[in-house]
């Protein structure tokens, strides 16, 4: 049942990603991601309902609840047709994830963990979250630099092809950023408590975490804002595709 | 049914001619109902008077005494879907001297909510309300600016988004700058300060604006307090230097330089957080959002395109619409004289077969009404009536 569920869901992300490239169907896209949404939130809850556990334990089960974050958060900050270079951005790397998840196992409703269920709960859960968060606001960040490099170089179709205003994207970056970190240190906590019970070592994938996290947490302190700003959120996106993309299997 | 029009429109008269028939809404009411069937439409561009079989030779006369003196060479006849077509063009801004723009549509609907139309002119006026609001939603032609100032104050808008509470410092006190000031007042943005060399007319201007009046040497002290710069004056030489400009680490500093020779050293284009547009980079903003203009205008005719034909379905059927009605009461009247030869009946047998046979009827004639409806929007349909006519010896019973 849940892997049925899997097509509606990339139909909808696929036709919005393919829909976004042109001004003129971006209310369809926006429809895309709404019912593709649906679509894998119906996916979820059938793993959750046939597995005894946490059912995104795996790295691509992770992978499968990391893209509904991503397109979740997506769908409540930009969802519009005014936001279109953001589902351009978000969207095709939102299917492309859901692809490799199915590829990996991570849609089937496969066994649970043996890890409890609150602390992957926690951990995973908060831990993606912010990383969905990071995503979206590394979209806002790299539109910022797009449309401000526009304003510098005076591009005659400014007001042709409008993006959102340059303060906009500066505010929705900084908002993001710090509401997805806190996100991120409640995962963090979850995951070293439970590593000092355990007893085990820090990884790779936790080094590059914790590095995302410093730069994140710089990027609050330093109260930045504009280009730097823009693009020290890219910095701390690039570790967390580090850890999401070259990292994932390492850590399960 | 017909439609026409008469009427003149900037594309064909002078403003010395179109200004002598310019009428107020309420002359234009009372000259369509003098009419009869009628909408007349009077803007600065264009008096037009649509006309349900109506008498184009009289309208054209009323449009004549208006103007004092013939109009035979310059005033245009449109009839039934050519008519409707130009209305269609008309609502969608499309013929007006700049396409898209918005007025028009607003001017449609009150010359159609002053008249008194019948059927025709009321369903062609609607397609043409509805027809101007898909244009503007489903089409970005009337997004854009397509003046300097207006162009500059949505520049503004695209560095800050809500203009509201953004505090501008207009340098300058010409006309341009002046306008510029307008449009970004307009958005929500406010005119703090205004410097001039004359000191009365930055009193004025800032009166207006509900700003304080500065002299020309004390911009540079209030560059750190606002969001816009917007510059304008005759100054032979540069007013603002790059070394003028504080640091803005926090939000950006937006300079509009409107005057030629320039004001604003364009070294600050380069500084952190500010951008500098001046008079050659709005016009090429403006040219290009005209072009953008022209190339949504292409969708907007496909648009009007798909009313006209929508138009023409619906006054096609029309013409079958008689033909059904006296089919239907052609086979009523039969049933009927059937029924009245039963011999007497209990209550609850004649009302089942007065059931079966209005079922009966309904379901015979079902498919020709359909088919002759289809008919009609393919341009054959008066061919079916009169054949349905011919058949039933319909025009005997008339």
């Amino acid at each position: 049942m849940a892997e049925v569920l899997f097509w509606p869901a990339l139909l909808g992300y696929g036709e919005a990603a393919i829909a976004y490239v042109s001004p003129s169907y971006s209310r369809l896209a926006t429809w895309g991601v709404r019912l593709g949404w649906l679509a894998q939130t119906a996916l979820l809850a059938a793993q959750a309902a046939h597995v005894d556990g946490f059912p995104w334990s795996s790295w691509a089960g992770s992978l499968n609840l990391f893209v509904w974050f991503v397109v979740g958060t997506y769908l409540i900050w930009g969802c519009q047709p005014r936001y279109r270079l953001v589902g351009l951005a978000v969207m095709p790397l939102a299917a492309l994830l859901f692809v490799v998840s199915r590829i990996g196992g991570g849609i089937s409703a496969g066994g649970g963990s043996s890890y409890g269920n609150l602390f992957l709960t926690v951990h995973v859960g908060f831990i993606l979250a912010a990383f969905a968060g990071f995503t979206l606001a590394a979209a806002l960040a790299g539109l910022y630099l797009v449309e401000e490099r526009r304003l510098r170089r005076r591009a005659p179709d400014i007001l042709r092809l409008r993006l959102p205003s340059l303060v906009t994207l500066d505010r929705l970056t900084v908002r993001t950023i710090a509401i997805s970190l806190p996100a991120l240190t409640i995962g963090l906590v979850a995951g070293f408590i439970r590593l000092r019970e355990d007893g085990g070592g820090v990884d790779a994938l936790m080094g590059v975490t914790i590095l995302a996290w410093l730069v994140y947490a710089g990027f609050l302190v330093s109260r930045s804002r504009g280009r730097r700003a823009a693009e020290l959120a890219l910095v701390g996106f690039a570790f967390v595709l580090v850890a999401r993309i070259v990292l994932a299997g390492s850590h399960f | 049914l017909s439609l026409s029009l008469v009427g003149i429109s900037h594309h064909v008269a002078p403003v010395e001619l179109r200004e002598r028939v310019a009428l107020s809404l309420e002359r234009a009411a009372s000259l369509a109902q003098a009419l009869g069937d009628a909408v007349c439409l009077s803007t600065c561009n264009r008096t037009e008077v649509y006309l349900a079989n109506g008498d184009e030779s009289r309208a054209l006369s009323s449009l004549e005494e208006l103007a004092g003196g013939p109009l035979r060479s310059v005033a245009y006849r449109l009839h039934d879907e050519a008519a409707a077509r130009h209305l269609f063009r008309v609502s969608a801004g499309l013929d007006s001297m700049i396409p898209g723009e918005s007025e028009i549509l607003g001017q449609v609907r009150a010359a159609f909510d002053a008249a008194s139309p019948g059927p025709l002119l009321d369903r062609v006026f609607r397609q043409a309300l509805h027809l101007g609001k898909r244009v503007r939603t489903e089409t970005a032609i009337g997004e854009n600016p397509v003046s300097v100032p207006a162009a500059a104050a949505a520049l503004a808008a695209q560095v800050f988004g809500d203009l509201h509470g953004r505090k501008v410092l207009l340098v300058g006190a010409g006309r341009i700058g002046e306008l510029a000031a307008g449009s970004l007042s307009a958005r929500g943005a406010s005119i703090a300060y205004v410097a001039n060399r004359s000191s009365s007319a930055a009193e004025d201007l800032a009166a207006r604006f509900g700003g304080a009046a500065l002299a020309l040497d004390e911009v540079p002290g209030k560059l750190g307090e606002v969001d816009v710069v917007l510059s304008s004056t005759a100054a032979p030489g540069l007013l603002i230097g790059r070394e003028d400009v504080p640091a803005r680490r926090r939000r950006p500093l937006f300079f509009i330089d409107i005057a030629v020779p320039r004001d604003v050293d364009p070294a600050v284009h380069a500084l952190d957080g500010c951008f500098l547009y001046d008079i050659d980079d709005l016009e090429a903003v403006v040219a290009e959002t005209l072009e953008g203009r022209m190339a949504e205008a292409e969708v907007a005719e496909r648009l009007v395109v798909e009313e006209t034909a929508r138009f023409s379905e619906w006054r096609a059927s029309l013409e079958v619409v008689p033909a059904i009605s006296s089919l239907r009461a052609h086979a009523e009247a039969i049933r009927a004289s059937s029924l009245a030869g039963l011999p007497s009946l209990p209550e609850h047998e004649r009302r089942r077969i007065e059931a079966v046979t209005a079922d009966l009827v309904n379901k015979l004639l079902h498919e020709p009404t359909v088919r002759m409806k289809l008919a009609a929007s393919e341009q054959d349909g008066l061919a079916y009536a009169e054949a349905i006519r011919y058949l039933f010896g319909l025009d005997e019973e008339r």
